[in-house]
């Protein structure tokens, strides 16, 4: 047992090295997660953004933090894809007979996805700002716009992770990502919420990603946070902790 | 120095009301290849996976390499390794990335090199550089095997290792097979076809609807049967043996 601790974060990094290479040997996810993002925002941008009354100057700083978002709730779909394929295969089973961390193999999934969303959210951050986008935010903020981004990140990969254990087809693997696509789009990430019917607006403004988009959005233009943060910290850090556990809890029952 | 390497008593499991596993009671030797031979559905994969600490038993007692498989479950990972039902390879990696990456997580020094050894070893050198996907049935197979071997393991498990082989293939694995127990590794297999145990196995056990019924030596198995009768019947050559005859001289071509 002290052995297989010991190697826990050598065998994760293991682990995330493997699964980093699926995700760059796979022209279908970086599209997915890099150039659709881009594309959407140069759709909102220079398509519909004339059209878009947000009270700022600048469509694109408006509009920058819902993008970022959405390219990460594009990508979690692959992290269930991805551990259904692995379970599947019966790849799991060969690693759980071995003697290594039992864990290392789904936080190696994990980690994977955070680390080629911020990537891909580095990425689209510099073409935004080929496309004009401005931030008098310091290296504070910045790191709070990163720290914001990993933690929202995690929370819907922890709750993919869920999908993909559990799930027996691919489809049902996969699925989970299609009703999270939708948060972006009813929320603040787009147009103010003041512009939606009531029923939707209550919707949208009750909803973990609108707390994550306005503070992102604070931070970029360097204004005070507020409750915003709090909000989104305990949507985020609530959601996290509860799809965790249950991850880990489908996580070993596995074969049972 | 204890000369079992497997030891299980009254084995039982069961999934959801189905009652898999009706006590199991086998031994097998160290260094010797051991058949567990059964239709589908017999339970030949639930035992594996609990031999190989994936399943735990709801019942009975199952020692390998003289530790309890629900105890001491790190302890019996070392010493073992599982090639399962499906080939479990990478098929994103390429046939070196995947051995590398089992001897990473063997920790052992110098995983390069173990994996050119193994390449070499299992006729896939030229392969080595290309995706698995790209490989056939066969290759992939083999692939899966050089994967358990990396670490030496004194003891194999094998879950149907041939099934959905063509016939080239399935010689070419049973080769490796025996070649692992001329070097002292003790192999536990298992298959659903009666020619495979006779082909391999030093001993055999053949389990129905969750229990042994029947275990020994070929030559044990063979005498519980009536005396051999002398007949004269006509011997066709098999269509397997048409088959590799002609595949056989057009690659000596």
């Amino acid at each position: 047992m002290e052995t297989t601790r010991t190697y826990f974060f050598a065998d994760t990094a293991v682990m995330l090295g493997r699964s980093l290479r699926h995700v760059f040997r796979s022209m279908d996810t970086i599209i997915t997660v890099t150039l659709m993002p881009i594309a959407m925002m140069l759709l909102f941008v220079y398509v519909l953004g004339g059209a878009i009354q947000t009270g700022t100057d600048s469509y694109v700083n408006y509009l920058l933090p819902g993008i970022l978002l959405i390219a990460i709730a594009n990508s979690i779909g692959y992290t269930s894809y991805r551990l259904f394929l692995d379970m599947q295969k019966g790849i799991f089973e060969r690693f759980h007979s071995m003697p290594i961390a039992r864990s290392a193999a789904l936080w190696g999934h994990v980690l994977t996805s955070l680390v080629s969303n911020m990537l891909s959210l580095f990425i689209i951050v510099l073409v935004a700002l080929l496309m004009g986008f401005r931030s008098s935010a310091g290296i504070i903020e910045w790191l709070g716009v990163a720290g914001m981004l990993a933690l929202f990140t995690l929370t819907l990969t922890w709750i993919a992770a869920i999908a993909g254990l559990s799930a027996k087809s691919i489809d049902g693997a996969a699925a989970i990502a299609y009703p999270i696509h939708f948060l972006p789009l009813i929320s603040s990430a787009f147009v103010p919420t003041a512009t939606m019917p009531p029923a939707v607006r209550v919707f949208a403004e009750n909803q973990p990603v609108t707390p994550v988009v306005e503070t992102i959005r604070a931070l970029l233009s360097n204004q005070p946070v507020g409750d915003e943060l709090w909000l989104a910290l305990a949507w985020c850090g609530g959601i996290v902790l509860l799809a965790y556990f249950l991850a880990m809890r489908v996580y070993r029952s596995l074969g049972d | 120095m204890q000369k079992l390497a497997i030891q299980v008593e009254g084995l039982q499991k069961s999934f959801k009301g189905l009652h898999v596993l009706k006590g199991v009671d086998l031994e097998v030797e160290k260094g010797s290849i051991f058949a567990l031979l059964g239709t589908n559905g017999s339970g030949k994969t639930t035992i594996v996976k609990i031999l190989t600490t994936l399943l735990k038993p709801d019942n009975g007692k199952a020692i390998v390499n003289g530790f309890e498989v629900t105890a001491n479950p790190g302890q019996v990972r070392r010493a073992i390794s599982l090639t399962g039902q499906f080939a479990a390879v990478d098929e994103m990696l390429t046939g070196r990335e995947n051995l590398i990456l089992i001897a990473r997580l063997r920790h052992l020094p110098d995983p390069r090199q173990i994996a050119d050894d193994l390449l070499k070893r299992f006729g896939l050198t030229e392969a080595g550089g290309r995706t698995a996907s790209t490989y056939s049935g066969g290759m992939r197979r083999r692939l899966d095997i050089a994967m358990s071997m990396v670490g030496n393991a004194p003891l194999v498990f094998l879950d149907e290792p041939t099934t959905g082989l063509d016939p080239e293939a399935r010689i070419e694995v049973w080769r490796i097979i025996k070649e692992l127990a001329a070097g002292g590794t003790t192999v536990f297999l298992t298959t659903q076809y009666l020619e495979e145990a006779e082909q391999l196995a030093d001993r055999i056990a053949i389990l129905d609807k969750g229990k042994i019924i029947v275990s020994g030596t070929l030559a044990e198995l063979k005498k519980r049967f009536p005396a051999a009768t002398l007949e004269y019947i006509e011997k066709q050559p098999s269509l397997e043996e048409i088959f590799l005859a002609i595949v056989g001289a057009n690659q000596e071509k």
